[in-house]
């Protein structure tokens, strides 16, 4: 234990040889993805709630293939586009195992994610709604100051399982080649070769951050969720 | 030819993956309900100890778990070998992969039917034990049935999770359907069609499990009467 922790602790959370530590690449990957997934699955929620069947049906469509295939499956689907080498754009753009990692990362996340806000919106309780319409809301402003505010409240407590999920998620990046906690755990593995202390430590680490954001939500949740009246 | 020759392999993997997947399920079952009885259980220690597995299971990426349990147990076990003077054993990979799906996966069961259990109302098993029934009898007859109506939901859920991390089993070393798949597309330079291929099948699995649910789930529900909305 104390050798891994001596020789890779910087690895595993600072930074070594001028390269990221996996503390700050796993961070990065679940920043990048999830920020994108969340403002890419708002728009697509709506979509996916309206009456208009070209728009709903395809989005459902996208999202039952999703849900319904590993990531690691999917991970290894983008890794194997073989169209992409004819364009030079994409193929620099896929050539990166970060690129394709994180495109598979978000669009996983914005499948789960649509259909949570999807749930949500549907949820809006009809006289809201009716309320709105009276005032002479545009659709527009309808979902910016009615529907959303509310249904992304009551969203937050899916939506943090979703965030954890995809913390869990990037340890999938060694798969890929990024360099994240999971991949310095198999570089302190094959160094030492002290499987334990090298795993348990990534383990200890993943288990901090899912601390963290758990209560970081929480948080979040006692100030947005206040008019339910969930005192914990 | 189609699939090269590797139609029957691609078979085989799936299977792997199947019986992977249903007796991961039957260890995570087993430990859930261990589990939702020690938590529901008068003794703080076995509170305890059933809600430190949950949380410390909970809180860890599943391809971490698989790993830092799948290889230290053979290091763990080559040690123990040694110890006795005996020949290294090695752990059969497939079997090791049942009881760490299972093992991580039977946390989440846990949680699951812990609540299904809180959801049945006392007045059930006061009145199974006033007919006389032991305490098994009240279980198997009257707390069982009723609970897993409230945790079909769940358990519908967490066997999708499991059944799609299976795929990860692949990175352990063991050929279920996502390495034939890979191994095929690498030796045919196809890996497009395999992977594809693989993904539909598993959608074909998920979008059974869902069917089989549903029926489940009507089962359960005879005689719950639902309000029209």
């Amino acid at each position: 234990m104390i050798d891994v922790l001596d020789q890779f602790w910087r690895a595993y959370l600072y930074a070594s040889n001028g390269s990221p530590s996996g503390m700050a690449v796993t961070l990065w990957l679940l920043v990048l993805s999830v920020s994108m997934g969340f403002f890419i699955s708002i728009g697509l929620a709506v979509a996916r709630v309206s009456s208009r069947r070209w728009l709903s049906i395809p989005l459902w469509a996208f999202s039952y293939v999703f849900r319904g295939t590993p990531l690691y499956v999917q991970i290894l689907f983008i890794y194997s586009l073989d169209f992409v080498k004819g364009t030079p754009p994409l193929a620099a753009f896929f050539q990166s195992g970060f690129n394709c990692l994180v495109l598979a990362l978000t669009l996983n996340t914005v499948a789960y994610t649509t259909e949570i806000f999807a749930g949500a919106i549907r949820a809006t309780s009809a006289g809201e709604i009716e309320a709105a319409r009276a005032y002479g809301m545009t659709r527009f402003a309808m979902y910016r100051r009615v529907i959303l505010p509310s249904a992304l409240r009551r969203a937050l407590p899916a939506y943090s399982n979703e965030v954890i999920l995809m913390l869990h998620a990037t340890s999938l990046a060694f798969t890929a080649t990024v360099p994240d906690i999971l991949k310095i755990a198999r570089d302190a593995n094959s160094a030492t070769y002290q499987t334990f202390a090298s795993y348990g430590l990534a383990a200890l680490l993943y288990l901090c951050l899912s601390f963290a954001l758990i209560g970081l939500f929480r948080r979040f949740e006692r100030r947005t969720l206040a008019y339910l009246g969930t005192h914990r | 030819m189609f699939l090269d020759g590797y139609g029957p392999l691609l078979l085989a993997g799936t299977w792997v993956t199947i019986k992977l997947a249903l007796l991961s399920l039957a260890v995570a079952v087993g430990l859930g309900l261990l589990g939702a009885w020690a938590k529901l259980s008068a003794s703080w220690g076995a509170r305890l100890a059933a809600t430190a597995y949950t949380t410390l299971i909970r809180g860890v990426p599943d391809l971490v778990l698989m790993l830092l349990i799948f290889f230290s147990m053979q290091i763990y076990l080559n040690d123990l070998t040694d110890l006795l003077g005996l020949d290294p054993i090695d752990i059969d990979p497939f079997g090791a992969g049942v009881l760490t799906l299972g093992f991580i996966y039977g946390a989440y069961f846990a949680e699951t039917f812990r609540g299904a259990f809180m959801a049945v109302p006392y007045g059930q098993m006061e009145a199974a034990t006033a007919y006389g029934m032991r305490e098994f009898q009240v279980f198997r007859r009257v707390l069982f049935p009723q609970m897993m109506r409230h945790a079909l939901p769940g358990i519908g859920n967490n066997w999708q999770v499991l059944l799609k991390s299976t795929a990860l089993v692949s990175l352990i070393g063991l050929t279920d359907l996502v390495k034939v798949a890979q191994d095929a597309g690498n030796v045919t330079f196809r890996v497009f069609l395999f992977i594809s291929l693989t993904g539909l099948i598993y959608l074909v699995l998920t979008t059974l499990s869902n069917g089989i649910l549903y029926w489940l789930d009507r089962r359960y529900s005879v005689g719950v009467r639902e309000a029209q909305l």
